[in-house]
């Protein structure tokens, strides 16, 4: 972290000096980002307001719903109950750096091919989760998918297309 | 141009063009798999505000002061907004959907735990949050009311004392049916079956809560709001009236949505006091609910009690059906439902069976709870209708002696007998209710399974199995008897042709994921032969879309789908007296197929739609208007009436409670299918949504008046891992009226759901050795200690609130 970096305004910040804020670099899809935060900021808010990242959706503020989901070094965390100061160091994946502008990942054309998503808003969490589950077991059973995405609610599909769209995913990567 | 080269062409492939029967993908998944979609939340303005809510922590209170001084001295404060303040503007109050009042901003007590009292605007949400707990108030304490019992005792505290003329907790009383010609029936009986039930009291839930972004140009006068509305086009006469603007000044922009089922119809506090932040800060207002708040305080659907006799012959014909409905309605009436009907569609239960007569009574009561009764998933309390109905004729089929499957078969309405008029005065228009019920029976293979359920039974192991047989009301109007705050329930499409044969749909439905952009393209294509691939589909914008009634109780097909599919006609026909000028011949001679008009008796002579949509901006007949557009408003002359056949088999574990599904087979006859991988989708969340209800997901509160079910850590919601798996079959009998002979769908499942999973447990306790169809019934959810204590005891389980909490 240096001066010259371009410091991230994360329009969290209250008038006046009082509040003590802290300074945190992040590489948010493979982008490494510097960010002037109070130490109350949650991830999912330094993501959305701070990076303007918008596809991170916050859902339930209690860690059940999953609609925040990103990668955390790897693996799916929970981004509306993370404090970003947590994230300092470390590196973060939304849904933005799933696939390229270009390319999609398997997994997002998945959803689209299984008809595994409806109103949207759970989808790029669910689909973080799913990329989480195949970096680590690429042939997963749908009990393995269902189990894995057990952290994640949707209310429209039922799942059924949702576990589809996964397999869909593991089986294109595995040619 | 006006002739072809090609031999004789035909009409084009419809399946291939992405018209009527195509899964084509859905043209709104590249936005949302990339992240891209455009949710409220997601919504920035420069200078934009924030603003949060502060709620009661109790549920019935008199206010004895409010102190805001602190909250506004935290920096970055613009604004703290109480009742007082909003009375001012005449904004302390605002009607709701069901002729009642509901407090923006409490005033004088509070109601319901979670009831709005004070907001906060402030330059971000966190400070804002921060000023709420900064307000103190005074309450003194009142008695709470959590049912309809206490709220109908002698002496019940008066809840709603600020109405005049309000002397009890009567929200409404309302009847229906033939009351003598019912008791007469009754009278003959061989055999009168008898249920008491509570319909728990369940919260849509979207995963994305309510929330709005309010704009006052107070340069121009102009008003926009960004608000995830089902209904944005009653949203801006709703604001006119409420807020006293006027409505041509008034923009409602409903972007994405994420996921409504009923829960963003109403108008909400939030709402108003954003725009009233907005109006008062004259900058940019954004307000987003946590999601105790969406639980706490906005529509709920269900809470309702039955208290039901059936009049049957000892053979098996149902003679008559009377039952009396109480709803707990909150502390405000504020179902979203049409203006005729107190309890909803209530009475459409029973409309797939022959019965000759019936009267139902309904009395709602104002209770210390959350504000509602809104059609989550289903078409205004339908929902409630249909497990009434189902588990009566369970407990009927049991009180009998005779086969589940078999008591419906002799009770079904045949399918000679459509039109149907139903004891309530419903017309039924359609289906083939018998092949339907076969289908499921035989997917299920009904007959093995028995055989399988009375061999487990040697071992110990409880079986069962469910049916449940509905048909719905879907689609509201027709404008006659349907109407919202005296709206007319009708619905509008545009359409307009570009000059290189693209178009353009306007629609006034409003999506929150059932893929209209994907699926109202397809109607088009169908009429037009226009690909749907070049076909843009917008709607959710109150400056830019035609008037509509939004998208709820499965109308968004049967209304504006038709309107779709009546103004691309308008279109056509236009596009015809372009042909005939092309072909030189007279409009008589020109025939269509899909995408081409040719000369009758030459075939090879024709012009595209393309080359029609070009001519009317290039070479249009002397003295026709140019263009090719038109619009439609589309009153339906009926509802549509899908049915649907559920069956469940499940095993219980006598000893823990648990049951799990073995199979789930559903029978869907919902007319002709636009897209029948988007009904599918629609469908198998509706079974989830009633698996949940059955299983797990319910609202309610303790003595004190405390929610349970305020969060996601005690609102229970199926996961992939719990949800079953589903069979789907079809069959299809399109609706004689609609325009393309389809009939809506999309809440079928969470409506017809419930009963089938809750029949089948009942049905495995009646296997519990030496206790023989000993419970007749446990309230939902079923829960592992209710149907313990069911199989333990043989006793019915009440679920009814209070809820203990020792």
């Amino acid at each position: 972290m240096t001066a010259t970096e371009p410091v991230v305004d994360t329009g969290t910040e209250p008038a006046g000096d009082a509040v003590p804020t802290r300074r945190i670099t992040v590489t948010v899809n493979g982008e490494r980002r510097v960010a002037e935060v109070e130490p109350r900021l949650l991830l999912a808010h330094l993501l959305r307001q701070g990076l303007a990242l918008t596809g991170t959706h916050v859902g339930c503020d209690t860690t059940n719903c999953g609609a925040c989901t990103v990668l955390y070094d790897g693996a799916p965390i929970k981004s509306c109950t993370m404090l970003a100061v947590q994230a300092d160091g470390h590196e973060v994946t939304t849904v933005e750096g799933l696939g390229t502008p270009s390319e999609l990942d398997p997994v997002q054309e998945g959803f689209a091919a299984e008809h595994g998503l409806q109103c949207g808003f759970c989808t790029p969490g669910m689909m973080l989760a799913a990329r989480a589950l195949l970096d680590r077991n690429p042939d997963p059973t749908e009990d393995d998918v269902r189990w894995a995405l057990s952290g994640n609610l949707c209310r429209c599909t039922g799942y059924q297309n949702i576990v589809k769209a996964v397999l869909w995913a593991a089986e294109k990567e595995s040619r | 141009m006006t002739q072809t080269a090609e031999p004789a062409s035909r009409a084009l492939d419809e399946v291939k063009i992405g018209g009527l029967g195509s899964s084509r993908p859905r043209v709104e998944d590249a936005r949302f798999i990339r992240g891209r979609g455009n949710y409220v939340e997601d919504v920035t303005l420069p200078g934009m505000l924030h603003m949060e809510i502060l709620r009661s922590p109790l549920a019935h209170a008199r206010i004895k002061s409010i102190d805001t001084s602190a909250a506004w001295a935290i920096p970055g404060v613009k604004l703290v907004l109480t009742g007082e303040m909003a009375a001012q503007r005449n904004l302390a109050w605002m009607p709701t959907l069901s002729y009642d009042t509901q407090a923006v901003l409490a005033t004088d007590k509070v109601r319901f735990q979670g009831q709005e009292v004070a907001c906060v605007v402030a330059e971000d949400p966190y400070i804002a949050k921060d000023a709420c707990d900064a307000i103190v108030v005074e309450y003194e304490p009142l008695p709470p009311i959590v049912n309809p019992e206490q709220a109908l005792a002698p002496g019940a505290p008066l809840i709603r004392d600020d109405k005049a003329g309000q002397t009890d907790n009567v929200a409404y009383s309302w009847e229906v049916g033939d009351k003598a010609g019912t008791d007469a029936a009754f009278a003959r009986a061989d055999v009168v079956s008898t249920l008491r039930l509570h319909y728990p009291r369940s919260h849509p839930s979207p995963i994305e809560n309510c929330g709005a972004v309010a704009d006052f140009n107070n340069a121009t006068g102009k008003l926009t709001v960004y608000m995830t509305s089902q209904a944005p086009h009653i949203v801006r006469a709703a604001v006119a009236l409420i807020a006293e603007l006027p409505e041509h000044m008034i923009r409602i922009i409903s972007p994405d949505v994420g996921g409504g089922f009923g829960n963003k119809v109403p108008v909400y506090p939030g709402y108003v006091c954003a725009i009233l932040c907005s109006i008062l800060t004259a900058k940019p207002v954004k307000w987003i609910e946590d999601k105790s708040g969406n639980l706490s305080s906005t529509g709920f659907g269900r809470d309702m009690y039955l208290d039901s006799e059936m009049a049957l012959t000892r053979d098996g014909k149902i003679l008559a059906v009377r039952y009396h409905a109480t709803t707990d309605q909150g502390a405000f009436y504020a179902d979203a439902q049409p203006t005729k009907f107190k309890i909803g569609l209530v009475h459409s239960s029973f409309a797939c069976y022959d019965v000759p007569v019936g009267h139902i009574t309904a009395q709602g009561t104002y209770t210390n709870k959350a504000p509602g009764g809104v059609a989550y998933r289903c078409s205004f309390r339908v929902t409630e209708a249909m497990f009434f109905q189902e588990r009566m004729m369970q407990a009927a089929a049991d009180d009998l002696g005779i086969d589940q499957a078999e008591f419906r078969r002799r009770n079904l309405v045949r399918d000679d007998q459509f039109p149907y008029r139903t004891p309530f005065g419903f017309l039924t228009d359609s289906g083939q209710y018998h092949k339907c019920l076969q289908l499921g029976l035989d997917a299920i293979g009904y007959d093995d399974f028995l055989v399988e359920q009375a061999e487990a039974r040697k071992q110990g192991r409880l079986l069962g199995i469910g049916i449940s047989t509905m048909t719905e009301p879907l689609g509201a109007g027709n404008s006659r008897e349907y109407d919202i705050l005296g709206i007319k329930m009708f619905d509008a499409a545009e359409l307009r042709v570009h000059p290189t044969g693209k178009a353009v749909l306007k629609i006034g439905a409003q999506t929150q994921g059932q893929g209209h952009e994907t699926t109202f393209a397809q109607i088009v294509t169908h009429e037009l032969g226009i690909p749907a691939t070049d076909i843009v589909v917008e709607h959710g914008d109150t400056d830019h879309t035609p008037f509509g009634m939004g998208t709820y109780a499965s109308r968004s097909t049967p209304v504006a789908g038709a309107a779709a599919a009546m103004v691309a006609r308008k279109v056509r026909a236009k596009a015809r007296k372009l042909a005939a000028h092309l072909l030189e011949v007279s409009e008589e001679d020109v025939e269509w197929e899909l995408g081409r008009f040719y000369v009758r008796g030459a075939e090879s002579r024709g012009v595209t739609i393309q080359e029609c949509a070009m001519a009317a901006y290039s070479n249009m007949p002397d003295g026709m208007e140019p263009g090719l557009e038109n619009n439609a408003y589309y009153d339906p002359p009926n509802l549509t009436w899908p049915f649907a056949c559920y069956i469940a088999t499940v095993e219980v574990d006598p000893e823990t409670g648990v049951w799990d599904v073995l199979r789930f087979v559903a029978v869907d006859d919902c007319g002709v299918r636009i897209n029948p991988m988007i009904v599918e989708g629609q469908i198998m969340g509706g079974l989830t949504e009633a698996y949940a209800m059955s299983n797990m997901q319910f609202q309610t509160y303790d003595a004190d008046g405390n929610l349970v079910g305020g969060n996601y850590m005690d609102y229970l919601l199926p996961t992939a891992w719990e949800t079953p798996g589903f069979e789907l079959h079809e069959v299809v009998t399109p609706s004689p009226h609609h325009p393309i002979g389809a009939k809506g769908v999309g809440e079928c499942a969470a409506v017809g759901g419930p009963a089938a999973y809750v029949n089948a447990v009942l049905n495995a306790l009646s296997q519990v050795p030496g206790r023989p169809g000993g419970v007749r019934n446990i309230d939902m959810p079923l829960l592992p200690d209710r149907v313990w204590h069911a199989a333990q005891t043989g006793d019915d389980v009440s679920g009814a609130p209070p809820f203990r909490t020792e």
